[in-house]
């Protein structure tokens, strides 16, 4: 028998190599699992939402759903947009300008998601029946947050204004949403 | 009992409020494992680390699918089209189950060629038949909430068994499907006892553990440890030598998912479920095949039914119908033969149970015992099964064991 030498250094490459695979294998696996819970293809595939809002005369409001929640398109009256344009920064809880808020050519048209920002309750105001609030906007019942016609907070323990989702006009009277 | 402990650090620390660290010591590094353990030793780990990985994709599944008659199958191919890697979760899950019982049929056969129920071990043996029934329930169950054409026929079929049993048999049946037949209340609570079995499952794997290191490991020889010159630790030696045999295990089981995940699948169960159309031939997954084989070889309904639950429950009356001594078939010549031919038996019945009855019997094409027809052929195997456990209780009687060591060291070392 020839002469035994002691080399490690190929066993310790093949221990290295096993548990190299197994922690590859191991995260891989893990995150395939939690990806496998983020939104799947046929929930991004209706992400988007496109409305027709032609037969919205001013003053009146509609609500679609989008990604599982109420979105508030509200047609505002020239008075109101005064009104909302007339508000001092320096009066908001989270200061920011009816222009912002809106697309420039289209201010008549107040698109937000209708969602509080506080505990995600549907504020009320988009039926002419419902309560308003303060500032003839929207109210929330469930803590009492009060919402101005551009969806600003004025009042309440809301931190931020209603969240203006990304939209864009594809035509004269149809929104995209999303 | 606020005594010191020996271990030192936050071990101790946890130990003296919570004694979890003593018995992962023990079953680490003090449980004395018999040196001449064989690869086949492996396969109960690699069965609990599948059941592992099942109860794991599982969850992730059963957050994806809809246990409702309008929804089931869509929401499967919702997985598999739409849900991020959902296609790999349920080829995981789905060959899973058939690498779960591949591994616990083998472990099986271990215990059986090796006599791995006799010496104490009658409990463990027990509730290794308790692990393999709940299992069948629980495979059945899952196959069923696809919703595929062959799990709702599978489902009506194997519920109509119960029909079998006298009197009560139309009453039970009814009430298995919560119905007058297999619909949306009878998915529903498929879907609940899916999900719950598995756990009923883990708590008697862990009872089965627990009664193993009661009474210690079988061993190749059959003979039992006499000292420390027969064992070694469990860690790291046989650590090491499971990952490296479940590392081989699971390069064949990713071979499956990855390349062949429908290989032990049939095509009609990706047709949705039609109650108003049977497919053409109805066959169980392959894990099945054998017993249902049984079922069909007795030409009586009821009599069918006590036959396939017979072949399963027979095997926890082994301990008691092996009346030799002798552990391990390698010293008992007879045994050893007929261990063998219960295992042909076996395997021939998984090709009848899945071929048509008045069909000439074949194995890939290849017409083999004299063109005698698949009910012949597992008429024959059927006998041969139950032969095995009627023949067992007198083996004793005219077999001569072949010569055996005095102990472990003395085969190994050549001295005890």
């Amino acid at each position: 028998m020839a002469e035994q030498v002691q080399d490690d250094s190929k066993r310790d490459f093949l221990a290295l190599s096993a548990y190299v695979t197994l922690g590859v294998g191991t995260v891989a696996g893990t995150l395939g699992i939690l990806s496998s819970l983020t939104p799947s293809a046929d929930v991004l595939a209706l992400a988007s939402i496109e409305v027709d809002v032609a037969a919205l005369e001013p003053g009146q409001a509609v609500t679609v759903m989008w990604r599982g929640k109420p979105v508030f398109i509200r047609r505002r009256t020239a008075a109101q947009i005064d009104e909302a344009r007339g508000v001092a920064l320096g009066a908001l809880k989270d200061p920011q300008t009816d222009a912002d808020r809106t697309i420039e050519g289209k201010e008549e048209y107040l698109v937000v998601v209708g969602v509080c920002t506080h505990l995600g309750c549907v504020p009320k105001g988009q039926k002419d029946s419902d309560v308003r609030g303060d500032f003839n906007g929207w109210y929330c019942p469930c803590h009492g947050s009060h919402y101005d016609i551009s969806g600003r907070i004025r009042k309440g323990p809301a931190p931020k204004n209603l969240e203006v989702p990304e939209y864009a006009f594809l035509s004269d009277t149809n929104i995209k949403i999303g | 009992m606020s005594q010191g402990n020996q271990y030192k650090g936050f071990a101790g620390w946890l130990e003296k409020r919570l004694p979890i660290i003593s018995p992962a010591d023990h079953f680490f590094n003090h449980y004395p494992t018999p040196r001449n353990l064989n690869y086949f030793w492996n396969f109960g780990a690699i069965a609990g680390l599948l059941m592992g990985l099942m109860i794991l994709t599982g969850l992730v599944l059963a957050m994806q699918y809809n246990p409702s008659t309008l929804h089931a199958f869509d929401s499967v191919e919702r997985i598999m089209r739409d849900v991020n890697y959902g296609w790999l979760l349920r080829y995981l899950h789905m060959n899973g189950a058939s690498f779960f019982f591949i591994a616990v049929y083998i472990h099986i056969f271990r215990g059986i060629y090796y006599g791995s129920y006799k010496g104490q071990r009658e409990v463990l043996w027990i509730l290794g038949v308790v692990i393999l029934l709940l299992m069948m329930a629980i495979a059945f169950m899952g196959y069923s909430l696809v919703w595929g054409n062959m799990s709702f026929w599978g489902v009506t079929v194997i519920t109509n068994l119960f029909g079998a049993i006298p009197v009560v048999g139309d009453t039970l049946v009814t009430w298995l499907w919560g119905g007058f037949s297999v619909d949306n209340p009878t998915l529903n609570r498929f879907f609940v006892l899916h999900f719950l079995l598995p756990f009923v499952l883990l708590a008697v794997v862990g009872l089965h553990v627990l009664a193993l290191h009661q009474v210690g490991s079988n061993n190749p020889l059959g003979i039992d440890m006499k000292g420390p010159q027969d064992s070694i630790s469990f860690h790291p030696y046989f650590t090491m030598e499971k990952l490296f045999f479940i590392g081989a295990f699971f390069t064949i089981y990713f071979l499956v998912v990855f390349f062949a995940p429908n290989m032990m699948g049939e095509a009609i169960n990706y047709e949705p479920a039609n109650p108003l159309s049977t497919p053409e031939h109805i066959v169980p997954e392959w894990y099945f095949l054998p017993f249902y084989a049984i079922l069909r070889s007795i030409p009586d309904k009821l009599g069918g039914v006590i036959a396939m639950g017979g072949a399963i429950v027979i095997l926890a009356l082994l301990p008691w119908l092996d009346r030799s001594p002798i552990r391990a078939a390698r010293f008992r010549p007879i045994f050893q033969v007929m261990v063998f031919i219960f295992v042909i038996a076996c395997i021939i019945l998984g090709f009848v149970g899945a071929q048509v009855p008045a069909d000439p019997f074949t194995i890939y094409g290849v017409e083999v015992f004299f063109g005698w027809s698949v009910l012949t052929v597992g008429q024959i195997f059927t006998a041969a099964y139950f032969g095995f456990f009627v023949l067992l209780p007198f083996v004793p009687l005219f077999e001569r064991p072949r010569k055996m060591p005095r102990s472990i060291a003395e085969a190994i070392d050549g001295h005890a």
